[in-house]
């Protein structure tokens, strides 16, 4: 089954509100404090995207849907710390051990975030299967569209494309498959793909004949058809 | 594997958000962990330095550059790195232009991907469960809520962020601007107009 934030297509969320061009960046001062210890935190090298996702994703449903964005970030940053064992329970309360951590010598310094920013992390890889699919090829999702490599695990298949028909529009190349990737189980590269659904085979009341829905997706996530 | 407990760790930070933020950077600070000059210089660099600017640098030039608009079509990530534009939720970029036929959108239904080196960190909107979950499904009505109404003859592509592949909107050029430089045109794209919520600005008359 799905988790919280996998809401594609969901009904009853109300109009979206646009924030004006100009409107502060950052809306608050903690929400920019909460970004940039996120990423510093990360630099700290003891998790990689995938499983600071999902550990959002793991949020209890209640905490996801009334958490505001950057709460849910610190939130998910603060059971990461302690998941991965870089902080303790005792810490977050307060009454954890002082001095230096063994990590501190990897602590993200200010003269290196603007390169540490600038790099990035790419996701393709040279190695990984061959790509079955052609451009123009029609191809099916798979059923069940939940995650093969753990019982509630993190995969990058929204539901509302489970068992849809798409067509492949372009390759991507090799990419590292997140459902691997975010359980310690190996970046396990393979071929990505831009897929294009018709609107009117995902939504019975579709707003028109011609609109489509494009998703990337990961070979395994595809059956030839 | 998953952890599914509900007493997340987390639940033993404050729970008000700004104090559950102060809370934590002051642990992490104090065990050395994170460096709070460094702190200030992520926070300077998307408050200051990256953002929609860069984006519509992108999209001026292609308008006026034959030469660069193909290159660009072909193989956005090197012809925006060329141009400075780089980095971190930027690693692939793939142009999507917009045409009489055909418009583009831009959504992440299952987080909030966005390219960052082209045009900074999300607005709120973007991030809202609202856009999220309305724009693959009703992508018409949510752009009525932006003052946006296609032609019928207009077909609507939307582009949901699943990888770590970034989508940038070209929007049409407006008429009118065959006499304007680069500089000019860049005024015309909003960072909305990128996203694929707004049309490129008429210019003043």
């Amino acid at each position: 089954m799905t988790r919280v934030h996998d809401m594609g297509g969901r009904f009853g969320d109300g109009p979206v509100v646009p924030d004006r061009e100009d409107a502060p960046i950052f809306e608050q001062d903690w929400h920019a404090r909460a970004l940039a210890v996120t990423l510093a935190s990360g630099a700290l090298g003891q998790w990689n995207l995938d499983v600071s996702r999902h550990a959002r994703e793991r949020l209890a449903p209640k905490d996801y849907a009334g958490f505001s964005y950057y709460e849910k970030w610190i939130s998910a940053l603060a059971d990461l710390l302690v998941e991965n064992g870089v902080l303790r329970l005792e810490d977050l309360q307060g009454a954890g051990e002082e001095g230096l951590h063994a990590l501190a010598s990897r602590a993200l310094k200010a003269e290196a975030v603007t390169a540490v920013l600038a790099k990035g992390g790419p996701a393709d890889r040279a190695e990984g299967p061959k790509a079955r699919f052609s451009p123009g090829q029609a191809v099916r999702v798979r059923v069940p569209a939940d995650s093969r490599h753990a019982d509630g695990g993190h995969t990058r298949l929204p539901q509302y494309v489970a068992g849809a028909r798409g067509y492949i529009l372009r390759l991507h190349g090799n990419h590292v498959l997140p459902d691997s990737n975010a359980h310690g189980l190996g970046e396990a590269p393979e071929p990505l793909y831009a897929v294009r659904f018709h609107a009117r085979m995902l939504w019975a009341h579709a707003e028109h004949p011609d609109d489509e829905v494009i998703l990337d997706l990961w070979q395994s996530y595809l059956e030839p058809l | 594997m998953p952890h599914d407990d509900p007493d997340h760790p987390h639940s033993l930070l404050p729970p008000e958000p700004a104090l559950r933020v102060k809370a934590l950077e002051t642990i992490l600070t104090r065990k050395g962990l994170v460096d709070p000059a460094a702190l200030e210089e992520i926070i300077d660099t998307y408050q200051n330095r990256i953002g929609p600017k860069n984006g519509a640098q992108v999209v001026a030039k292609a308008w006026a550059d034959p030469a660069f608009r193909a290159q660009l079509m072909e193989d956005a990530t090197a012809a925006v790195t060329a141009l400075g534009f780089y980095g971190r939720q930027g690693e692939h970029i793939v142009a999507v232009e917009n045409t009489a036929e055909q418009h583009n959108l831009v959504v992440c239904t299952l987080c909030s991907c966005y390219p960052w080196p082209l045009l900074g960190i999300p607005p709120a909107w973007y991030k809202s469960d609202a856009y999220r979950a309305r724009a693959v499904r009703e992508p018409r009505k949510v752009l009525a809520d932006f003052g946006v109404t296609l032609p019928d003859g207009t077909a609507v592509r939307v582009w949901d962020s699943t990888a770590e592949v970034r989508y940038l909107v070209i929007p049409m050029r407006p008429k009118g601007t065959e006499g304007l430089s680069e500089e000019a045109l860049t005024a015309l794209v909003s960072r909305d107009s990128m996203i694929g919520t707004a049309l490129a600005a008429e210019p003043a008359p």
